[in-house]
């Protein structure tokens, strides 16, 4: 019977298990290969600026809450390994585990974006807001509003990132606790979000100390 | 043919690395004065706990040799555009005085 069910997680298009997974890897690395261009463009395009503009970035990084952005950054790294032991629960064929670890996943993504909507908040009440509320009345009050608007524009597109994954593992929960993965041994679909999770992870990575700790 | 994925113990040792990567991130950050090292060496650490991410958390190490092409050119296509904005953008002011004259 467990051969027969493994059997059945594999699409009609496809010869066997390992042909469907490595087709499935592939598709999804492309898709992180655009991702890598869609932020390396503000990557990019922050590191010209901030070239040409150091003081100032250097002055405009010193109004960030530094350690709210260190903790937000373990958060993350904390639900990497959650939604790996995830992934490893959906291969083993263990559902409350597969279950448990993908709530560990979306509770620790819900506690980044609350720790960074209250550096929203305290950024909002420094009237730090591009087109928003921004006013500055100390030194190079320009490169202040760019650093700031490269610093709302990368954090934003990667909360809604951040956003987008909660709600797959949301979906994905709810098909785990329903046996939908474990049942027919189908974890590949835990597996690509989980490239998609860590690869937020990662651009959060790079965003942490370029944004935080200008020197 | 069964897929080969990192052991929880691998998982954990990789976490307990990124974790002690991210406080000698902060730091590093502290002194003030390092400058321009400080961000040579954050962003070192950082393409070390991308490295880590990929390989085991992603299990591009584990993975077939296209998935590693695949990967590899996602970030192949971002040095191109890096490296060839920052070699005009950062190298502008090498010429000033020799135009016009």
């Amino acid at each position: 019977m467990p051969d027969s069910h493994a059997q059945s997680a594999v699409a009609h298009q496809f010869d066997d298990a390992p042909q469907q997974h490595h087709a499935d890897t592939l598709g999804m690395w492309l898709f992180l290969a655009t991702e890598v261009m869609l932020f390396g463009g503000l990557f990019t395009g922050y590191a010209v600026y901030r070239h040409r503009y150091l003081a100032g970035f250097i002055q405009a990084s010193g109004e960030m809450h530094a350690i709210l952005g260190a903790i937000n950054t373990a958060v993350l790294l904390c639900s990497s390994l959650a939604m790996a032991l995830a992934v490893h629960a959906a291969t083993t064929r263990k559902k409350n585990q597969l279950v448990g670890f993908l709530i560990l996943t979306i509770v620790l993504g819900l506690a980044f974006l609350g720790i960074k909507a209250t550096e929203y908040y305290l950024e909002y009440k420094d009237h730090l807001i591009p087109g928003l509320n921004f006013a500055w009345d100390g030194p190079d009050p320009k490169a202040m509003f760019l650093f700031m608007s490269f610093y709302f524009t990368m954090t934003g597109l990667h909360a809604l990132h951040m956003t987008g994954g909660i709600t797959v593992m949301t979906i994905l929960a709810i098909l785990a606790a329903r046996g939908h993965f474990t049942a027919k041994g189908n974890s590949n679909t835990i597996e690509m979000a989980g490239l998609y999770w860590h690869f937020v992870d990662i651009v959060w990575v790079f965003l942490f100390p370029l944004l935080y700790l200008v020197r | 043919m069964e897929q080969r994925h990192p052991t929880i113990r691998v998982y954990l040792t990789v976490w307990a690395t990124l974790m002690a990567l991210l406080v000698v991130t902060v730091l590093a950050a502290i002194p003030r004065t390092l400058g321009g090292i400080s961000t040579v060496i954050a962003m070192l650490i950082a393409a070390t706990k991308a490295v880590l991410i990929v390989l085991y958390f992603m299990h591009v190490r584990y993975a077939h040799r296209t998935t590693w092409i695949f990967a590899s050119a996602a970030f192949f296509w971002l040095l191109i555009l890096l490296g060839l904005t920052f070699g005009d953008y950062f190298t502008r002011g090498w010429t000033v005085g020799t135009y016009g004259k």
